[in-house]
């Protein structure tokens, strides 16, 4: 089986594509299915090595841009399952190495392909391609919610938070009666690690590294906070003009290869995603806008409700107790947050979470507690997810 | 707000034993941040109602194995990378945490937040009187910059006598490699 990705420039190279599903078998990757194939969108899809050729005939007589992605998609599917053994075996109850998370996003795509689809959004500025999960059962018309993890590299746990929601909405689908109904109704974007780059360097040099590794011009400090690398107020409060500190704004909004990615794809799919999640750590904080302004959002009661019932939720597990409110009053007032930029771009139900512990570990969280702080914040976030399945707009 | 003093603030707290989380104290404070001049300590006044556990039986296990070493402790990165912390340094780390408490507390103002993050590197002095003697490098996480902030600290301790910082000094970052 090949799987081609091709660039319709226009009505009749999209008719095109729509003549060839009618005929052919044809498995679309992205989008879902070919009634959403628009001119000057990138169109993934998987055939039969019997029909290839004559695709690519087709492809090349109406000169339509096109690549071969996977020339034989087995293969590709058995070198992901053997690198498995050859590195560290992914856990999800251990921090899992990049190599290891890239490899799992493609296992658990390949393994569960009716719940489960893999794209990448972009490449980070080190190169790495930046790898976005799509949950849910396929389906038209559904809205969606977008949770990312890993925005700074030493919070580990937020990267096992992601792989970790994952992992239960995969074994717990028909069997556990929210989360079918969540996977049913609506498409979770599950983004495992935005800040790869940074990343890497916590496991190879520096644990305790923050930003993204991008090279700043006329310095020899490396980085730029990609939570103060959104245009929200981008600058003005909590974030740095100097490139060697800590909270750099970055030299322009979105000027992270990262940050850029994130909010393309975001703005791509505004009229679908409904919420926006961004997990942090450490601190058991359950935030909402605005940070950059002390001022309170529109809809600053129901945000409120939203994250009081939620902190519940996750409390009622073990104990754990979380701090929930509006950025600038409950942590510090930090402009350029991605947060704040989505609650700006329309997407109402925006909330960060910093997850545990309070200052014991804080960032070196000891693994013992990834299960237990993943198993509360599930709770929490399926809380949220359901009340905007209750509340879409 | 006290005119020409600083600011004032006043905190009932609820104090949790780390090490025996059921185990709670009840405790006011007052807290007086000085105007203006931003390297004196903040002064601080407490008052706890009831008492802390007795750590005896504890302290002493700890105090005799350092001083049956045949070498001085030597350690790096507590915790690790991956948050752990071996039995046998749980004491070391809770040492620099209450010496790091010390250092936070000389070091705050109403716009920092300090944490312990790590303890880089730590060493045993040998001394020839009772005290234990450790020179930290550590961590420092300060939560509203979010930088790192490398510390020397020299921690004395005595199960009878309690924690003593006899020094400390901020590092420069790129000590840190």
């Amino acid at each position: 089986q090949k799987v081609f990705r091709v660039i319709p420039q226009n009505d009749e190279q999209v008719e095109i594509i729509n003549s060839l599903a009618s005929n052919i078998q044809v498995d679309f990757w992205q989008p879902d299915s070919v009634t959403l194939v628009r001119p000057k969108m990138q169109v993934d899809f998987r055939v039969d090595a019997s029909d290839a050729f004559e695709v690519e005939d087709l492809l090349k007589e109406s000169g339509m841009e096109y690549r071969v992605l996977i020339d034989n998609l087995q293969a590709a599917l058995d070198a992901q399952f053997d690198s498995k053994a050859r590195g560290t075996a992914h856990s999800y109850v251990k921090y899992n190495n990049w190599e290891t998370i890239a490899a799992w996003t493609a296992d658990i795509a390949a393994q569960n392909p009716n719940l489960v689809s893999r794209s990448v959004i972009g490449e980070t500025y080190e190169g790495r391609p930046i790898y976005l999960l799509k949950m849910g059962k396929r389906g038209a018309n559904k809205k969606a919610i977008f949770m990312d993890c890993g925005f700074h590299a030493r919070e580990w746990i937020s990267p096992a938070f992601c792989q970790w929601f994952v992992k239960e909405a995969v074994e717990t689908y028909g069997k556990d009666t929210v989360m079918t109904t969540l996977l049913n109704n609506l498409d979770f974007y599950v983004l495992p690690v935005v800040n790869i780059d940074g990343y890497v360097y916590t496991w190879t040099t520096n644990r305790m590294w923050r930003k993204t590794r991008s090279k700043n011009a006329g310095s020899s400090c490396i980085g730029t906070d990609p939570n103060r690398n959104f245009n929200a107020g981008w600058c003005t409060i909590g974030a740095s003009k100097n490139p060697c500190d800590a909270t750099y704004c970055g030299s322009a909004p979105e000027s992270e290869k990262e940050t850029k990615a994130l909010a393309d794809f975001i703005r791509q799919h505004l009229s679908t995603i409904k919420a926006y999640l961004t997990i942090h750590s450490y601190s058991q904080l359950l935030l909402f806008p605005y940070s950059y302004t002390y001022k309170l959002p529109s809809d600053y009661e129901e945000l409120n409700a939203i994250a009081h019932e939620a902190s519940k939720k996750l409390k009622s597990l073990y104990n754990t107790k979380y701090t929930y409110g509006p950025g600038a009053e409950t942590i510090y007032p930090a402009a350029g947050g991605s947060d704040d930029w989505a609650y700006n771009q329309g997407i109402k139900y925006s909330f960060t979470f910093e997850l545990r512990d309070t200052g014991r570990y804080g960032f070196a969280l000891p693994e013992s507690q990834i299960k237990p702080t993943c198993e509360e914040t599930l709770l929490a976030v399926k809380y949220i997810a359901n009340y905007v399945l209750e509340h879409l707009y | 707000d006290i005119a020409d003093v600083g600011h004032k603030y006043h905190l009932d707290l609820v104090l949790e034993d780390v090490l025996a989380k059921d185990t709670t104290v009840n405790c006011t404070a007052e807290v007086l941040y000085h105007l203006g001049n931003q390297n004196t300590a903040p002064d601080v006044q407490f008052t706890l109602e009831g008492e802390l556990r007795t750590t005896a039986e504890a302290d002493n296990l700890f105090y005799n194995q350092i001083k049956s070493l045949d070498k001085v402790l030597v350690a790096e990165n507590i915790p690790d990378s991956q948050g752990s912390v071996s039995p046998a340094m749980e004491p070391v780390h809770l040492l620099a945490w209450v010496a790091s408490g010390y250092v936070i507390w000389q070091n705050s103002t109403e716009n920092t937040k300090l944490q312990l993050a790590q303890i880089r590197r730590v060493k045993q002095v040998k001394r020839s009187d009772e005290y234990l003697e450790f020179d930290y490098l550590v961590l420092l996480h300060e939560m509203v910059s979010q930088e790192i902030i490398p510390w020397q600290m020299t921690v004395l301790w005595h199960p009878q006598h309690g924690v003593q910082v006899t020094q400390h000094s901020c590092q420069p970052q790129h000590s840190l490699e």
